[in-house]
This record gives C-alpha cells, sequence and structure tokens, in this order.
C-alpha cells in the first residue's frame, strides 16, 4: 500500500459533525425555552421553528467542517481527544433533543 | 378497492422507501466493515468489498438526507396543520388529534417532537461516514483506528434511525397523515 493518510481530515469531519448535533440541539432547547427565539426560528411557515433550527445546525456543521479541513488538512491530530469532544457534543445533541431534558430546561 | 391519498403515498416513501432503505445498506455496510480486514480479503476482494462499501455509504447519506427532507418540508406540514375552527372531525389533522386525546398526547409531547428533531442529526452523521469511507477507500484496511471509528458512527446513526423509525410508525399508527 501507498503512503500513510494523516488523521486530520478524518478529524475534522468528525468534530464539525458533532458541532452540528450539538447546535441542532442548542437551537431546539432555545427555540423551547425563549419564545421570541422560537418565533426568529420559523424560516418556514408550514415547517415551524423547526426549518430555522435544522438549517442552523447544517450550517454550523459545513462551516465548522470547512474551517477544521483547512486548519487540519495534511496534519495527525489526537485522534483520541477529537473523539472524546465528539461523542460529548453527540450526546449534547441527542439530549437537547429529548423533550424531557428540553422540558427540564424550559420548566415545561 | 385498495386505495392511496397522496398524502400517504408520500408517507410511505418517507417512512418505508427512505427509511427501510436505510436499514437495508446499514445492514450491507456493517457487513462489510467487518469484514473489511487484511487477513479476509484478497486484492481483487478488497477492492469489491470497498466498492460495494462506497455504494452502501452513499445509499446510506442519500437515503437518510431524503427521508429528513421528505419527512420535514412535504409529511410534516400535513401533520401539524392546525383545522379550521370549528372542525369537530380531525381525522386529517393528526398533531391536533393526538393533542385533543390525553392517552394519546404524548405521543406528540415527546414522541414526535423527539423524532423530528432527533432525525436531522442522521444525515449529519451519515455524511461524516461517508466522507471517511471515500477519503480512506482501500486504505481502511490498513487503518484500524478509522475502520473502528467508521463503525461505531454508523452504529450511531443506525441506532438514532432506528428510534426515528419506530416512533414514526406509532405515531403513524396512531394518528396517520390522511
Amino acid at each position: 500500500m501507498s503512503e500513510k493518510i494523516q488523521d486530520g481530515t478524518a478529524a475534522a469531519a468528525i468534530l464539525a459533525a458533532g458541532i452540528g448535533l450539538a447546535v441542532t440541539g442548542i437551537a431546539s432547547a432555545s427555540a423551547e425555552a425563549i419564545a421570541a427565539v422560537g418565533k426568529a426560528l420559523v424560516w418556514s411557515k408550514p415547517v415551524g421553528d423547526l426549518s430555522g433550527k435544522t438549517i442552523i445546525g447544517i450550517a454550523a456543521w459545513l462551516v465548522s467542517w470547512l474551517i477544521l479541513g483547512l486548519i487540519w488538512r495534511g496534519k495527525d491530530v489526537k485522534f483520541r481527544l477529537v473523539l472524546i469532544v465528539s461523542t460529548v457534543l453527540l450526546a449534547v445533541g441527542v439530549l437537547l433533543t429529548f423533550p424531557p431534558v428540553f422540558e427540564l430546561i424550559t420548566g415545561g | 378497492m385498495l386505495t392511496f391519498t397522496g398524502r400517504e403515498v408520500w408517507t410511505a416513501i418517507h417512512g418505508m422507501a427512505f427509511g427501510f432503505g436505510f436499514i437495508l445498506f446499514f445492514t450491507a455496510a456493517l457487513a462489510l466493515l467487518l469484514t473489511l480486514q487484511p487477513q479476509l480479503l484478497t486484492a481483487k476482494g478488497l477492492r469489491r468489498n470497498v466498492t460495494l462499501l462506497k455504494i452502501s455509504g452513499t445509499a446510506i447519506a442519500v437515503l437518510s438526507w431524503l427521508a429528513v427532507i421528505v419527512g420535514t418540508y412535504i409529511v410534516y406540514p400535513w401533520y401539524r396543520a392546525a383545522p379550521p375552527k370549528g372542525t369537530t372531525d380531525l381525522g386529517s389533522f393528526p398533531r391536533s388529534r393526538l393533542l385533543a386525546n390525553s392517552a394519546l398526547s404524548g405521543w406528540h409531547n415527546f414522541g414526535m417532537e423527539w423524532k423530528e428533531h432527533l432525525g436531522w442529526l442522521v444525515p449529519i452523521i451519515a455524511t461524516a461516514a461517508l466522507f471517511l469511507i471515500f477519503r480512506y477507500g482501500e486504505k481502511l484496511v490498513e487503518e484500524k483506528k478509522i475502520r473502528w471509528t467508521l463503525f461505531v458512527i454508523v452504529c450511531i446513526a443506525f441506532v438514532l434511525a432506528g428510534i426515528v423509525g419506530v416512533l414514526g410508525a406509532i405515531i403513524t399508527k396512531e394518528a396517520a397523515v390522511v
């Protein structure tokens, strides 16, 4: 086989996905907690605030992927640390979209 | 005669074509990843394995994007539409129908609330997995760390998609979009 591929680009893809998930979760919980945020995230009337929450999450994912990808291109990074941080971000994303958790936050 | 409304057809495309398709290709990807080991494959077998992995990885990512886009922008507006004032038959308004019944309201307040958000996490994860598959290609066989990371990522996407699918099936059973 040919030369080794540095793990920076893989790490960027994984961490960026984690950021996208966490931002989606944060946007979801914020929309529930603050009525004005929920209203501001209605970017499609038939869909409601789900449109804004998810588009923000996707934008955060793509922008962070681009930035991390450029920074870490051709480099080896602390891959284990990236996996740990990404797992935490995944947990944030899942928990903040879990109704009992965001109801706890909003006191609903 | 058995007939389907346009809404039922779109709901079936969202849940059955895209959802079941996702599960089908997930199974393929999992099997291909588990057999992607140097001692199990010849050079020719490795090439074929990676080509099939690229196909199944692409299918997983594309199907998960299609599922959330069709689900959110075509089916969900029918689900959440508010009935006109004075409407007594809520058959065409699934969200209102669930909320009107205290025994079923949890399927909206918990089930749909979680499903509509959780579903959007799946394509992001699936796309990250797809990137790793194409970035590493045949080198995945040498990169145990990346291979196992990929395995875990694909499994996480499947678990989340599974939760979304089960909630969707139950909600459709209780208050279908018709």
